[in-house]
């Protein structure tokens, strides 16, 4: 901003304790948030996402480049760190923006590009189209022409962002920012206008469900800690975002930190809380130095603390680092955490908002839960229900990884189809590969296969096809991907993350391990009857999984199993294969299939023995090469290398 | 560890045992790892049984026991590395250093974690050094990376 | 009060209590492994579920709590198959060596194996070995045979409050183990045993001499004596099925004799040793200055815990050694002489109900050149193997008398065995010596009973005297952290047993010892009191000859040399 008007701070706040707070803000309030938003008007603005995906795709390194380059080019040009827009695949992001004109985003731009970058933009007012992803709607800036809207641009267009609508937008640094979009006003509107019941009303009224696990309604949480008598309550959110694959509440606690705040304090202020605490990983230093600072931000502007804008509510919020361990997303075993223990479940009821932290009541929403808050408030919830399905209201949040060509964060409408997400958004899988299945909900969801693409997906929907919505990992796997592999994996991870207090999870898991281990080992390590254990595992898989299922403490070991149920379920015929046939269709499991050199193709170049890291190719050259099946790792390094297709991949354990 | 260092740390917290993780990460953050040390005087400090301090700190991911190696590697097992080959990194890794994840290398050069999602999963399979990301890595990577670490070691320098 | 219906029958229950507890009440037996009466409940085994209508999954007993018009089943085939599939998951990773195992007739795994028909071992896999801890005398740690159902955790944390065990690591590589994984005998565990009680498998037992003892008996150089604690005898008619009329102690005298013990002394003896000597010190104390309260020292696991947590508290310990300690002096100093055996030909064994009193018996000080004044020490449950081992038919046994010089005891010595008994017993005594007199009806009603925390006033004389009686050491805990903060100002005399109750229910007792028993032991024991003549240390015969012809006098220089040791500061983890 050129200049930071003495009263900005007045100004901003008399919104807030402003009676009309739903009417349109006008007068000097909007002239300073059309300011801030666009950081004054008189110099170029250049906006580089550094979340956590942007920096380890080289944000860094062009932001440094730009702090460089600029004070020598162009003095006049300001950079700012903004958060993650979402679109991970195309990553480092910057956009910039000359005075009075849109934002014009630009995908990739290493620090390699930032110089011919500036130069077109800024000197020539040129677009390279080459890194072109659009221009960003603004009603009171000039818009490029033949640019295309961000949100018309196949990633976006059926994309729905309300939790995310100030990613990668505004400077999550910066509360003046947030506050110019419209912040805290859901939250002063609840201190001024409502009560703490007509909260919990509205946002039961509103369908609002849980978007960590489970889909508890959360209106319906909230009730029963606001009616228990107790000098004490808290109000915590859980950002301990542990779902392999998963990372929303990363990108929104980096890329819009007031936003959780502000619906952490109307959770807070709706049950009757003084003191919240948000639990958050501690791997993830950026969200937690962006949180430092936005509530140091929020105290300075009286939004937290004491007496908040005068209407004699109190609260603290303090930050909680979990110290690594997948069980403690479940309710009471974050809370055990939180009190300096091991991090095990306790037997429920009695449920956390009844006794809950220091045997207080609490309530414990995720991330993305809470951040739907401001919006809901703000809007009603009619208008929160106005989108979405019958059970399941409003929108979801997912990030997309694996096989897919647009990797990233993406929020849409609850029953969009898995088409919708995985071709229109995601891009399709890459390589031309066959798509085969999305893996939903994490290690405690499960697969669901091409044949459900037209599947709109909300919390019902998702459990009856046999996998959960979960945080919303949301994993594509193409004809490569082996299912047994992939469930092997997910067991694998809840094995090592089971806490090891009830004996289902403990024992049941590695056993439910064990047998797709032995599934997928090649015969040589077979001996007396193991075969027919092997036979028969897949009965012994779902019975054991139905224990598990049902005598498990907690919520990680009633899920454990959903992996193997939902790809016994459609992909049977995979297991079959494993089990019968000894051979993996997708060419994962290195013990079922096995590297050949066909002799007629090879020329006897050497590059796949010296490449071999099992030194399992031998020859002479110039003449054909041989592998040695016992010393093969099946990595398949020597089909990647040989220029000449030689080495061929057959389905099939190696004949002992 | 610095006696001093420690005792700062422990007198930033009131004592009581809900600050008992945020302890013991600050004393692994200025120490490198958890030595007994530092957990018998925590354990004086909270007036909790050092069996219980260790029982606790053994429980998360987050602790180690060792000090960590001159270059410490983290591998990324979330479910997009995982799809794209990560499990193959992994033991590339371990026949490397001839560690397992959670150890450190006798000569001290190296340890190696494996770590719940990174967040570069568009850049899967990842992995860092010391903090730097290094993405889409396989064997030969591998083996080109630790290569230059340790060539880089032998000659006194501390970058790659 | 409310209706439930459980198995198509109707039953009451409260509001608030759970499932198991009302099932308990009308005698439907749910199984447990991991539940622990009278406290939280932590849903860890799961082997209590059943079944209720309109919940998903199945629901822990333990935890859950009733509801009115609740419909449950406890045996379902749901359930049963539910249960049996934990069971055989366990199995499958616990060692097959029940015919070897210690535990194997007690243990609960066995049993529940056995219960629901698990005839092989499926998944066939293989269990993790993990080292086995041998490294204290007292217990035996084999972390193999360990199902993590935590009852040994909660109750050294918990009940004790020592916390020389926790659980370490997460999931499949859990353990319970001491400190950095680190052996048993460096750690601050206090032997006390009962984790060992509350094991529900062959993960924690004795430290076992039961086979260097046997190996002795054969031996012709050497002589073999056996002491067995007050205690004993009862948790022994216990087992053999006899009714409180026999002369259970003249069986159990007879008995050994048979397996081959040359002589057979009744600790009880040792024990009217130690009130006399212990009421002379307090006494001395009260009136020549000392560290007062004095706190009581036969307990070997309370005097550990002082010497590790509370080492500023050492000199209010009574330098007394135990009664066991007393008993292995005398007899390998004046029985020695008398019977004109060479100490070192003795061999000198204690039957105790504690596993601590093993430890005890490592002691340096507990000894003369070199050699330790007791051989062995085993618990009750070793002897009772002893006894089968040697085919001893209790039923054709005709009472014996202990051996003499010290084969009389009062019973204020027999009263050792519970809580409160050895204040009862040295109080008598110390009223005697400070007033002249008797104490009236001789029975101190105020420090009876199982209650871990007991306060009160003694008149005697012109004094007050402030006792306290605890059990349980974490009940100890908090007294010794009060006294810290200057309350209990008046206290004079303290009397700690480490173990919940006190000997009746220490961790060397039979696995079958529960809330019931202990309560018939301690009752068997004020009978007794109740009925026999002889019920003051200081009016024991033998006791007052033992100091004519050897002792000297209470306090004197050869009591102290023989009867008093000393305490030192330990350095463990704490």
């Amino acid at each position: 901003m050129n200049s930071i008007p003495l009263d900005l701070k007045q100004v901003l706040l008399s919104v807030l304790t402003h009676d009309g707070i739903k009417q349109e803000v006008t007068g000097k309030a909007r002239e300073y948030a059309e300011l801030l938003k666009h950081r004054g008007t008189a110099h170029p603005v250049i906006r580089v996402g550094a979340a956590t995906c942007g920096l380890s795709a080289g944000a860094g390194k062009t932001l440094a480049k730009l702090r460089e380059l600029l004070p020598k080019t162009f003095p006049d040009a300001e950079v700012v760190e903004t958060g993650c827009i979402g679109l991970c695949a195309e990553e480092p992001i910057a956009d910039l923006q000359l005075p009075g004109r849109t934002r014009v985003v630009f995908r990739k731009v290493t620090a390699d590009k930032v110089e011919a970058l500036l130069d077109s933009v800024l000197k020539k007012q040129e677009l390279p189209a080459d890194s072109l992803l659009g221009q960003i709607r603004d009603d009171t800036a000039l818009p490029w022409e033949k640019v295309p809207f961000l949100n018309d641009i196949p990633f976006f267009r059926k994309q729905t962002r309300r939790v995310l609508c100030n990613c990668g937008i505004l400077d999550p640094g910066s509360i003046e920012e947030y506050l110019a979009y419209g912040g805290y006003r859901a939250f002063a509107r609840s201190l001024h206008t409502m009560t703490p019941l007509e909260i919990c009303d509205e946002v039961e009224r509103s369908g609002l469900r849980g978007r960590g696990g489970a889909g508890f309604p959360t209106g319906t949480k909230w009730k029963t800690a606001l009616s228990q008598p107790s000098d004490q309550k808290y109000m915590i959110c859980n950002a301990d975002e542990g779902d392999p694959g998963a990372f929303m509440d990363r990108a929104l606690m980096e890329s819009d930190p007031h936003r959780l705040i502000e619906g952490l304090a109307i959770a807070a202020y709706a049950i009757g809380a003084s003191r919240a605490y948000i639990y958050v990983r501690a791997e993830y230093k950026l969200a937690i130095r962006r949180l430092t600072d936005a509530l140091a931000q929020a105290r300075a502007y009286g939004l937290l603390g004491e007496n908040i804008l005068d209407s004699g509510f109190d609260l603290k919020i303090l930050l909680k680092k979990g110290a690594g361990a997948f069980v403690c997303g479940e309710e009471t075993a974050l809370i055990n955490s939180m009190e300096g223990k091991r991090g095990t479940p306790r037997p429920r009821p009695p449920y956390p908002a009844v006794k809950g932290l220091f045997g207080k009541p609490s309530v414990i929403n995720n991330v993305e839960t809470l951040a739907n808050l401001p919006g809901l408030i703000l809007n009603g919830d009619e208008w929160f229900r106005s989108i979405g399905t019958e059970g399941s209201r409003g929108t979801k949040v997912f990030a997309l990884s694996g096989k897919i060509v647009n990797t990233g964060l993406i929020e849409v409408k609850m029953g969009t189809t898995l088409r919708d997400i995985i071709f229109d958004i995601g891009g399709g899988v890459p390589n031309r590969k066959k798509f085969k299945a999305v893996q939903i909900g994490g290690p405690s969801g499960g697969c669901i296969p091409a044949e459900l693409l037209d599947l709109p997906i909300d919390y019902e929907t998702l459990r009856d096809a046999g996998a959960i919505m979960g945080s919303g990992g949301l994993v594509a796997m193409d004809e490569t991907t082996c299912m047994v592999d992939m469930t092997k994996f997910f067991l694998d991870f809840v094995q090592n993350e089971s806490c090891g207090k009830c004996i289902p999870c403990r024992e049941g898991t590695r056993h439910l391990r064990e047998i797709l281990e032995q599934i997928t080992h090649g015969r040589k390590q077979e001996s007396g009857n193991d075969a027919l254990i092997r036979f028969k595992s897949v009965i012994e898989l779902r019975n054991l999984a139905q224990v598990i299922k049902e005598t498990s403490l907690c919520g990680l070991g009633q899920t454990a199993p959903n992996p193997v149920l939902s790809t016994l379920r459609w992909f049977r015929d995979e297991y079959e294969a494993h089990i019968f046939e000894r051979r993996c269709p997708a060419g994962v499991c290195r013990e079922l299939i096995r590297y050949e050199i066909a002799e007629d193709r090879c020329r006897g170049c050497t590059v796949c023995a010296t490449q071999c890291p099992a030194k399992a190719i031998t020859g002479t050259p110039r003449h054909p090469y041989r592998i040695d099946g016992s010393l093969c790792t099946g990595c398949g390094r020597c089909r990647k290398v040989c220029k000449f297709n030689a080495v061929v991949l057959t389905q099939g354990e190696d004949r002992v | 560890m610095n006696n001093d260092k420690l005792e700062e740390i422990l007198n930033r917290y009131p004592p009581s045992r809900e600050h008992l993780i945020a302890i013991l990460q600050e004393v692994q953050e200025a120490e490198g790892f958890l030595s007994r040390e530092a957990i018998v005087r925590i354990a004086a400090r909270l007036k909790l049984a050092t069996g219980k301090i260790y029982g606790v700190a053994t429980f998360y991911n987050q602790f180690r026991f060792q000090s960590s190696g001159k270059y410490h590697i983290q591998l990324c097992r979330g479910t997009a590395c995982h799809v794209k080959g990560s499990s193959a990194a992994l033991d590339c890794l371990e026949r490397e250093l001839g560690i397992h994840p959670g150890e450190t290398s006798a000569d001290g050069l190296f340890s190696l974690e494996v770590t719940p999602c990174l967040g570069a999963c568009g850049l899967a399979p990842v992995m860092s050094v010391n903090g730097e990301i290094h993405s889409c890595v396989d064997e030969i990577k591998i083996k080109t990376i630790l290569t230059a670490l340790r060539s880089s070691a032998a000659a006194g320098g501390d970058e790659l | 009060m409310f209706e439930i219906t459980v198995n198509n029958r109707i039953i009451d229950a409260e509001p608030g209590e759970t499932i198991l507890s009302a099932l308990s009440r009308v005698g439907i037996r749910v199984p447990t492994l991991c539940h622990m009466a009278g406290m939280m409940p932590t849903g860890a085994c799961r082997i209590c579920i059943v079944e209720v209508e309109g919940e998903d999954g199945l629901v822990p007993s333990c935890s859950y709590p009733v509801r009115e018009g609740m419909r449950i089943r406890t045996n379902s085939q749901k359930v049963i198959n539910a249960r049996k599939t934990l069971i055989q998951l366990l199995l499958s990773n616990h060692p097959d060596d029940c015919l070897y195992c210690s535990k194997s007739s007690d243990c609960q795994l066995r049993s529940l194996a056995e219960e629901y028909g698990v005839r092989e071992r499926t998944p066939k896999r293989k269990f993790r070995e993990k080292l086995k801890d041998i490294t204290s005398p007292s217990i035996i740690r084999d972390p193999t045979k360990c199902i993590l159902c935590g009852k040994c955790v909660r109750v050294c944390n918990e009940v004790q409050e020592v916390g020389a065990i926790e659980f370490v690591g997460r999931g499949s590589r859990t353990v319970v183990t001491p400190a950095f994984n680190r052996s048993m005998n460096i750690s601050s565990c206090v032997n006390c045993g009962q984790c060992v009680l509350v094991c529900p498998t062959g993960a924690l037992t004795e430290h076992s001499r039961l086979e260097d003892i046997t190996n002795v008996i054969g031996e012709h150089e050497k002589t073999i004596v056996i002491q067995y604690a007050p205690s004993v005898p009862l948790s022994i008619a216990e087992e053999f099925g006899l009714k409180p009329g026999a002369d259970i102690p003249g069986l159990l005298n007879a008995a050994l004799r048979q397996i081959g013990f040359s002589r057979v002394f009744d600790t009880s003896f040792a024990a009217d040793l130690t009130a006399v000597e212990e009421a002379h010190e307090f006494v001395t104390r009260l009136e020549s200055g000392g560290a007062l309260p004095i706190f009581t020292s036969c307990s070997p696991s309370w005097v550990k815990f002082v010497e590790e947590f509370y080492p500023e508290f050492l000199p209010n310990l009574s330098t007394c050694k135990s009664p066991q300690g007393m008993l292995g002096a005398v007899i390998k100093t004046f029985f020695a002489k008398q019977a004109g055996i060479p100490a070192s030909a003795l061999y000198s064994v204690a039957a105790m109900p504690c596993t601590a009193k093993k430890f005890e018996a490592t002691r340096a000080e507990l000894g003369r050149n070199d050699d330790p004044d007791i051989d062995a020490v085993i618990t009750v449950r070793e002897l009772l193997r002893m006894i089968k081992l040697y085919g001893i038919d209790f039923n054709a046994l005709q009472p014996e008398g202990a051996d003499s010089p010290f084969g009389t005891r009062s019973t204020a010595g027999k009263l050792f065995g519970v809580t409160g008994g050895v204040a009862e017993a040295t109080l008598r005594t110390a009223h005697k010596l400070l007033t002249g007199r008797e104490l009236k009806s001789l029975k101190i009603e105020s420090v009876r009973g199982l209650d871990g925390f007991k306060e009160t006033t003694l008149k005697m004389g012109d004094r007050e005297i402030g006792v306290a009686v605890v059990s349980g050491l974490g009940n100890a805990r908090k007294l010794l952290e009060e006294i810290r903060d200057g309350l209990h100002k008046n206290l004079k005399f303290v009397e700690v047993m480490a173990c919940p109750g006190g000997c009746i229910a220490g961790g060397g007792q039979p696995f079958s010892t529960n809330p019931e028993r202990i309560k018939a032991r301690m009752q068997f024991l004020y009978a007794l009191d109740q009925s026999e003549h002889l019920r003051t240390a200081h009016e024991n015969p033998e006791i007052k000859r033992l100091y004519r012809e050897f002792l000297g006098t209470p306090g004197g220089d050869v009591a102290r040399e023989v009867l008093h040791t000393t305490f030192a500061p330990r350095s463990v983890y704490l």
